[in-house]
Parts: structure tokens; C-alpha cells; sequence
């Protein structure tokens, strides 16, 4: 069931530079959301117009929905100077999420705000370890949140400033040798910019184990009834607010 | 009491309120979160005999007061629709008859795809509507709508196939809409739908590219609605067929605008996506007017303008 309800803001804080997470209480969503989801909110302060903006839930628990989100554009910046107390409205809980289960160890791989669901589907899966990567250490988000979890977390900076020097495949490349070396069994989890998203799909199909991917579009309906959100995939064009935004890699088409 | 019962063309519509084609998927997909029961129809997606893949992303730019898009008619064909879609719309609670947005590749096809609609028997189907405008599709869409002439042969076309309500959406873009709407009434139709969205582009000046993946689209929300008002007024000047009136309805006093203009029902369209209790909050406006300003029926708001 979806639903578009009034959400009091409960929390707008800047956690990192430009970062920030938004929790509202929205407890019919919050009760039923699955990790890979997402919800539409519609912007209090832009005009009448405006579209809303689509944000994968960080963590959806006790009545409450967390997004994490980066004041880039015009919506994110104006959703930025959203008081606490104030009221936004919310649709969700939105699209196909992630499986609720692994077969072995959860291989979770993240690139900059694309943690964000595999924090909440943490969550769900207690043997997860995250690899994170970005430019620079200031792009690794919500390691704390994370660790905080009991997951174990590797990191990989381009510039080499936290972490592995590099990108997040070779931390990520390390632990499947490992985890085949012992003989145990793995799924992949991700989300991010598509360049990752491509890398962690192709691992996925080589290797043969599960890979659930999380495409990141822009959208305009989030219902499944405009058709702006499209990904290729075996099937044709599929829209991402409704047969996504998580796909088997098979169904992919990149 | 307000009667707010209307009839398009043969389609007897509970509510002046429907939906706008292309921004409520194919009836179904906002059953959860919408009050359908204030609606009067709602209209599918564009459909055609096959499947079609929609244009290459990016699909659709924000723009001040509106939205650009070039979805492209994106679509699994007439079969899927009336087999998989119409079994969804069955179990939507207080379902409003549904308006089929069809169009061809060619004429033939038009004609085969109402045919194929009114054959299939659904209950639910109320009527037709011909899209000969659609700015994003070079074969299917606006070529169809930009000649008096091959207008009139395509709705003759169509409406010797069917025996459902026929209603033409004509483009707004032409030097004046009086020759379309007549081609439209003298080839059979029953109502007209006014207006589609209008061409559009936007660049990024940044990348030096059009936004869009198909470079233009078209424009439609809260910026196009007084361009639209304009079209329904001269459309209903030259004609007597009844008017589905579309183009930045976000309050009630958009669709009076519209009703007052000529038309007898509207249809609500981008305005759902950022809120989807629009056409409730339309219907209930139009109520209120009617109330306070003495109207027994809403059938007489259709072109009660006060002019000298």
C-alpha cells in the first residue's frame, strides 16, 4: 500500500558538508517500508509547480522515515531550510526494494549518497560488510551509522585521503577472492552512480552470485504512470519508480 | 445541491473532473493514494496496436511554472492494455469510466486500435480519444493533427470503427483553431480535447546539448494554462461539440476559468504528479462556486461568460 501523508520534520540537520539527514514522522510508511525503497516529497517552499524530489530512506523505524540528501539543486537546497515542526508531504513507501534476505555474506557497495538504502537494509541483514568509496574522504557518508550497526566497513578515496587508493572495486575485489578462497557464499548489494553500478553487475554476472542494483534516475510521478524514469533492461524500457529502482543485475541492459 | 453530472459527447460523466492522458499512467497505478470517486473519467495512456519504446532519456525537464517532456507514447500495445491494465482499473474502488488515448502510425492503424478497443466489449472503456497531436512523435503524433484535411480523414477513419463516444485532441500550435475543430465535427466526432501540450525545448547551456534525449518536447503545467484557456474559447465559439478543456489546472478557479471559456468538462494533468488530491481539491472548488455564485447544475458554467 502507498500512501501521501503530512509528515511533521523531526530532524533537518547537516551531518557533513552539504549533507543532511531529513527525518519525519510518517507512520503508516514507516510500518511498512521495505530497504531500497524510497518516498516523493514535496517540497514546502517551491511553487505550486514544482515537482517533487525522489530520496531512497536511510532508515524507516518507530513511525519515523530518515532520507539522506545533499542540497545540490533548487529543490534540495529550498528542502534544506525546512524547519523542524514544519509539515512536508510524503508519498511512499515507493518501488521494489531490495530482498529481505541473504544467502551468505552481504557484499553492501556504496558510492556517495547511494549508502543511504544500504544503511536500512543493514539493518535487515546482520552478516553485511559496506564498501564505500568517493573522491575524497569527505565523500564518505554515515560511516558511523554503520559502524554503530556492528557492520564492518572499507573504504577507497581516489586521492587516497581515507582508505584504499582507488576505487571501491578493489577493497571490493579483495573480499570476493577472500570469501571464494574459504569456499563462502556471497550476494552484491549496491547503489550509486551508474559507473559503479556497471562494475558491481558485471562482478555479479561473472561470478554468478545474486546482484541487486539500485538505479538512481530522475523522476517526475514515482507511481509507475509517467514512464520518465526508464532503464534499460531485458525486458525493454522498465521505469525505475515501479519495476525498480532495485533490478536483478540479469535484467540489467547497460 | 449542486447536479454535477455532465455529459461529453455521449460519455455521461459523474463529475466534470477527469484525468489528463500521459499523466495518469493507464488508470490504475494512483489507486492507492486517490479519491476517485469525485472523478468523472480518467484517460489512459496513449495506446496503439503494438508496442512502442518511448524516446531515449532524459524525458522530461523542470522548467519555471511547468514541466517539458518527450516521454515518447511509451506503451505495451492494445492487447496488454485491455487484457493486463483493464484488470488493474477493475479493482480500483469507485472507478469513473476510463477515456482510451489511441493513436497509429498511420491512419489504418487509428482505426484498427479504436476498433480493436470497442470489439474487446469492456464496460469500463466510456470513450476515445484520438491523440493526432503529440509534439514527441514524429509518425504517430502531431502530423496527423496539422492538416484540416488529413484530419478529417483520419477521425472519418476511426469513427467508422467504433461506436464508442469519439473525442479528438487537437495541438494548440496552429494560426487558429477554428478549421481543426471543424474538420472534427464534420468527419463525426463527439467532443474535443483542448488542449495538448505545447513544443518545447531546453538547453543546457553548460554541456551545450538539448536536456531532453529526443531535443524538443512538450510544454505543459501552470504556465500554459492561460495559452489553453485562449484555445477552449475559440474552439467554442465555432462549434456546439462539447469540450474536455486541459492544459495547468491546479485549483478550482483554473477549471472555472476553463468551464466559463466553453468547455463542459476539464481534465487535470501535470498538476498531479506534485499533488495527486488535485482533482478532489478541483472538484470540490467548482461545488463551492457553483453554491455561492447560484449555479443549480454545473452544465451551466459551459460558456457563461458575462460579454457585451
Amino acid at each position: 500500500m502507498k500512501y501521501n501523508e503530512q509528515a511533521k520534520v523531526l530532524e533537518n540537520r547537516e551531518f557533513a558538508s552539504g549533507y543532511r539527514y531529513l527525518t519525519v514522522e510518517a507512520p503508516k510508511q514507516a510500518a511498512e517500508m521495505q530497504p531500497g525503497q524510497f518516498v516523493h516529497i514535496r517540497v514546502p517552499t517551491l511553487e505550486q509547480s514544482a515537482l517533487r524530489r525522489p530520496f531512497s530512506v536511510f532508515d524507516a523505524a518507530d513511525g519515523k522515515v530518515t532520507v539522506l540528501y545533499k542540497s545540490v539543486g533548487r529543490g534540495t537546497t529550498a528542502l534544506s531550510k525546512v524547519q523542524v515542526g514544519e509539515t512536508v508531504e510524503i508519498q511512499g513507501p515507493l518501488g521494489r526494494g531490495f530482498p529481505a534476505k541473504c544467502d551468505g555474506v552481504a557484499l553492501l557497495v556504496g558510492g556517495g549518497f547511494g549508502v543511504a538504502p544500504l544503511h536500512f537494509l543493514a539493518k535487515r541483514l546482520p552478516k553485511s560488510i559496506l564498501f564505500v568509496g568517493g573522491r575524497t574522504k569527505d565523500d564518505l557518508l554515515a560511516l558511523d551509522r554503520f559502524e554503530a550497526l556492528g557492520v564492518e566497513t572499507k573504504v577507497a578515496t581516489n586521492d587516497g585521503s581515507a582508505g584504499y587508493k582507488g576505487f571501491v572495486v578493489g577493497p571490493l575485489d579483495e573480499t570476493i577472492n577472500e570469501l571464494r578462497a574459504k569456499g563462502e557464499k556471497f550476494e552484491l548489494f549496491t547503489c550509486g552512480p551508474d559507473g559503479l553500478l556497471k562494475a558491481v553487475t558485471e562482478r555479479a554476472l561473472a561470478l554468478k552470485v545474486p546482484g541487486w542494483i539500485s538505479v538512481d534516475r530522475h523522476m517526475i510521478c514515482g507511481m509507475g504512470a509517467c514512464f520518465a524514469c526508464i532503464q534499460k533492461t531485458v525486458r525493454g524500457n522498465s521505469r525505475c519508480c515501479i519495476e525498480g529502482p532495485v533490478f536483478k543485475a540479469e535484467e540489467l541492459v547497460w | 445541491m449542486v447536479n454535477m453530472g455532465t455529459n461529453l459527447g455521449g460519455l455521461a460523466m459523474r463529475s466534470p473532473v477527469a484525468t489528463a492522458s500521459g499523466t495518469f499512467g493507464y488508470g490504475h497505478e494512483y489507486r492507492d493514494i486517490v479519491d476517485y470517486s469525485k472523478l468523472g473519467a480518467v484517460t489512459a495512456k496513449g495506446v496503439r496496436m503494438e508496442a512502442w519504446p518511448g524516446n531515449a532519456m532524459m524525458r522530461h525537464a523542470e522548467v519555471p511554472g511547468g514541466l517539458v517532456n518527450a516521454i515518447g507514447l511509451q506503451g505495451m500495445g492494445v492487447k496488454h492494455f485491455l487484457e493486463r491494465d483493464m484488470f488493474m482499473y477493475s479493482m480500483v474502488k469507485d472507478a469513473p469510466p476510463v477515456i482510451v488515448n489511441v493513436w497509429g502510425g498511420t491512419e489504418d492503424e487509428y482505426a484498427q486500435v479504436a476498433e480493436t478497443i470497442s470489439a474487446a466489449g469492456k464496460p469500463q472503456i466510456g470513450a476515445i480519444e484520438m491523440n493526432v497531436s503529440c509534439p514527441n512523435v514524429k509518425a504517430g503524433g502531431h502530423t496527423f493533427g496539422q492538416d484540416p484535411k488529413v484530419l478529417f480523414s483520419v477521425v472519418s477513419k476511426v469513427r467508422a470503427a467504433t461506436k464508442l463516444p469519439l473525442i479528438v485532441k487537437l495541438a494548440p500550435n496552429v494560426p487558429a483553431i477554428a478549421p481543426y475543430v471543424q474538420a472534427c465535427e464534420d468527419a463525426g466526432a463527439d467532443a474535443l480535447s483542448l488542449i495538448n501540450t505545447i513544443p518545447a525545448m531546453v538547453i543546457d547551456i553548460e554541456k551545450r546539448v538539448p536536456v531532453l534525449g529526443n531535443r524538443t518536447g512538450g510544454l505543459s503545467g501552470r504556465c500554459v494554462h492561460p495559452a489553453a484557456v485562449k484555445v477552449v474559447y475559440d474552439a467554442h465559439r465555432v462549434t456546439k461539440l462539447p469540450i474536455l478543456a486541459m492544459g495547468g489546472i491546479y485549483e478550482a478557479k483554473d477549471a472555472i476559468e476553463f468551464m466559463l471559456a466553453g468547455a463542459s468538462a476539464v481534465a487535470i494533468g501535470t498538476a498531479t504528479f506534485s499533488a495527486p488530491d488535485t482533482a478532489a481539491k478541483v472538484y470540490d472548488g467548482i461545488v463551492e462556486y457553483c453554491e455561492r455564485h447560484g449555479f443549480g447544475s454545473v452544465g451551466e458554467l459551459t460558456g457563461a461568460l458575462c460579454e457585451s
